[in-house]
């Protein structure tokens, strides 16, 4: 039930997206359209660590099978871009039905270990499988569909795609299963006791997950158009990971907001300073020591804690009202309640 | 045991334990317990704190397998079936201590508690308010437990009180046949057990209830029928009056506290 500025907000939001082509130079469409690739990415990332408790370390790796197929099928098979963009999210979907299988019998700081675990293979088979890979070469020459090649056709795609991607995470999230989901975070025990298939909702999570991070994979092979084993490294699902964390895990558009400040921050220091991993560090260790709940969390818990205490001074005005009428109203502080 | 004076129904059989045992490495937390419980029975499950009555529960839900012997549950043998299953058959239980989920609200809590045995729980498109007849059972069980003007805040917001409430109501929520309570008044004032005990006598007759409850007093008032637990052993099965009279467990009580 969100209220009608949040509505509002999000209009905003969607208009000033579309102007940036308008009013941005070159360079600038081309880091607002890795923000939303790499936001994209995070959103995938906090679906399943944010609203299931289950934190992947491996996000890259199904990024990265996504963008190596698009790579693959469009360079060397000359495959229709459409198709190969299909065949890419298919992929991931394959690999990641194998890779959750896998990862979802584990919780916590597990889970955490098997998915590095297997974004680690990605990367190897990046780096070994010469064959279709390239190996450190990487696949060069991904050539864009012929109506989108220049930079801004290329960033309205994007926004697009995920606009409409995040509207489906959206529902999936407000839906029974969103909810299942929820519950899976907060109390994986007592689900069972409830009838639930713990398992079951779980994978069923990752494939979702794995779903997102394929489109944005997908995405990115386009937009970079080369991939190479830089694109599946560890740095890649860390960075997601930190985005969640710094605009707030559990929020819808927290991860969005990190990636804008991670990809726009990378993008304006490093003219001045190659010690952009340092101060990436900093700003994680910095974000969960001070605002755990990163910045959206932190200030929706504030307004939260507004709303309370505006309504909690309303009930003492009215029921010392109601005292002074001489009727038997208790004062009531806050939301306790004498029950 | 001498139980024959004090048994009276012949309904059938909601849940039976044959020769259940269950052992933590060396320590034997469950040994050899048989145990009836007829349907729409009360049932109280009493004795000292460690003598294996919570074990016996997660025997029962299948939280952990039994060592050896049999459970059955309507005749069936469920004794292999993992948990969700057997709550599927009609069990519900609540614990001992609070597992709710905190960042939901108590409605979320009570709606996923609901849609937990309902195919439903697999759509992943529609908002939840559409499911109207979800949101009226949650409000008509909300209502029931005097929760509902709670509905909006965060589980981790209730009192301890209202907690207990909704731990209940999150066992009840899939309409079980058998509902598992393990000592729903722990940790709460007089008022408030007074509350839970008038609760638990409001349940419909139809309800089969087994019912931990370390308090004898309390436990004795609410059911027709009581199993006491002692080192894991059940030694006696008896209607509440003929345990108030048996001279052995009134020594337990008296000596174990
Ligand atoms: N998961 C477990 N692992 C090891 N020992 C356990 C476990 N659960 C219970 N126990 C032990 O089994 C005994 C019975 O515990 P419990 O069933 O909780 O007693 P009660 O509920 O009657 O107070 C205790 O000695 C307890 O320490
Ligand atoms: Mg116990």
């Amino acid at each position: 039930m969100a209220s009608w500025w949040k509505y509002g907000v999000i209009v905003l939001l969607l208009i000033a997206a579309a102007l940036v082509p308008q009013a941005l130079p070159t360079f600038w469409i081309s880091i607002a359209t890795e923000v939303l690739i790499y936001g994209l990415l995070a959103m995938s990332v906090n679906f399943l660590g944010g609203y299931g408790g289950l934190v992947s370390l491996g996000h890259a790796g199904l990024f990265g099978i996504s963008a190596y197929t698009v790579g693959y099928l469009v360079t060397r098979m000359g495959v229709n871009h459409y198709v190969a963009f299909l065949a890419g999210i298919l992929l991931t979907l394959a690999v990641g039905a194998i890779f959750g299988g896998v990862a979802i019998r584990a919780t916590g700081i597990y889970f955490l270990m098997i998915t590095y675990a297997e974004g680690m293979v990605v990367w190897g088979l990046a780096y070994r499988w010469a064959k279709v890979t390239g190996a450190e070469n990487g696949i060069r020459g991904i050539t864009r569909p012929e109506l989108f090649t220049k930079g801004w056709q290329y960033y309205y795609v994007v926004l697009v795609i995920f606009v409409l991607t995040i509207y489906l995470m959206w529902r999936v999230l407000n839906s029974s299963f969103g909810l299942t989901l929820r519950g899976i975070r907060e109390c994986e025990p007592r689900m069972a006791a409830l009838g639930y298939n713990v398992q079951v909702h779980k994978f069923l999570g990752y494939m979702w997950s794995a779903f997102f991070a394929g489109i944005a994979g997908g995405l990115y092979a386009y937009y970079n158009r080369f991939v190479s084993p830089s694109t599946v490294q560890l740095s890649v699902s860390s960075e997601s990971v930190l985005m969640m964390v710094l605009g707030g895990v559990g929020t819808f558009f927290g991860p969005l907001l990190g990636s804008l400040i991670i990809i726009v921050g990378r993008n304006m220091i490093s003219l001045y300073t190659a010690r952009w991993p340092i101060i990436m560090g900093t700003i994680f260790v910095l974000t969960v020591l001070l605002a755990p709940k990163g910045i959206i969390g932190t200030l929706s818990a504030w307004w939260e804690q507004r709303k309370k205490v505006s309504a909690g001074v309303v009930e003492i005005v009215e029921a010392s009202a109601r005292k002074e009428v001489g009727a038997e109203g208790e004062v009531r502080v806050g939301t306790e309640s004498q029950s | 045991m001498s139980t024959d004076v004090c048994v009276t129904s012949d309904a059938p059989l909601a849940l039976e334990l044959i020769n259940v045992t269950k052992d933590f490495g060396g320590l034997r937390a469950v040994n050899n317990v048989s145990l009836k419980v007829r349907a729409g029975e009360r049932r109280a499950i009493i004795g000292p704190n460690g003598a294996g009555k919570t074990t016996l529960f997660n025997l029962i839900t299948g939280q952990f397998p039994v060592t050896s012997g049999k459970i059955l549950l309507f005749g069936r043998d469920i004794t292999r079936l993992p948990m969700h299953k057997r709550i599927a058959l009609g069990m519900g239980r609540t614990y001992q201590i609070t597992r709710i989920f905190p960042e939901l609200t108590v409605e979320e809590n009570v709606i996923l508690a609901i849609q937990g045995l309902r195919p439903l729980k697999f759509d992943m498109f529609r908002p939840l308010r559409r499911h109207r007849d979800v949101q009226e059972k949650a409000h008509e069980l909300m209502e029931n437990l005097g929760i509902s003007d709670k509905a909006k805040v965060k589980a981790r917001e209730l009192s301890y009180g209202d907690q207990r409430q909704l731990e209940i109501a999150l066992a009840m929520a899939s309409d079980p046949k058998v509902l598992l309570l393990d000592e729903p008044a722990a940790g709460l004032s007089p008022a408030e057990r007074v509350t839970i005990a008038n609760l638990i006598r409001r349940l419909p007759k139809s309800l089969t209830l087994v019912l931990i409850e370390h308090d004898m007093d309390l436990a004795l008032g609410l059911v027709d029928q009581v199993a006491c637990l002692h080192f894991g052993e059940c030694i006696a099965d008896e209607t509440p009056d003929c345990i108030r009279a048996n001279e052995m467990i009134q020594q337990i009580y008296l000596g174990g506290e």
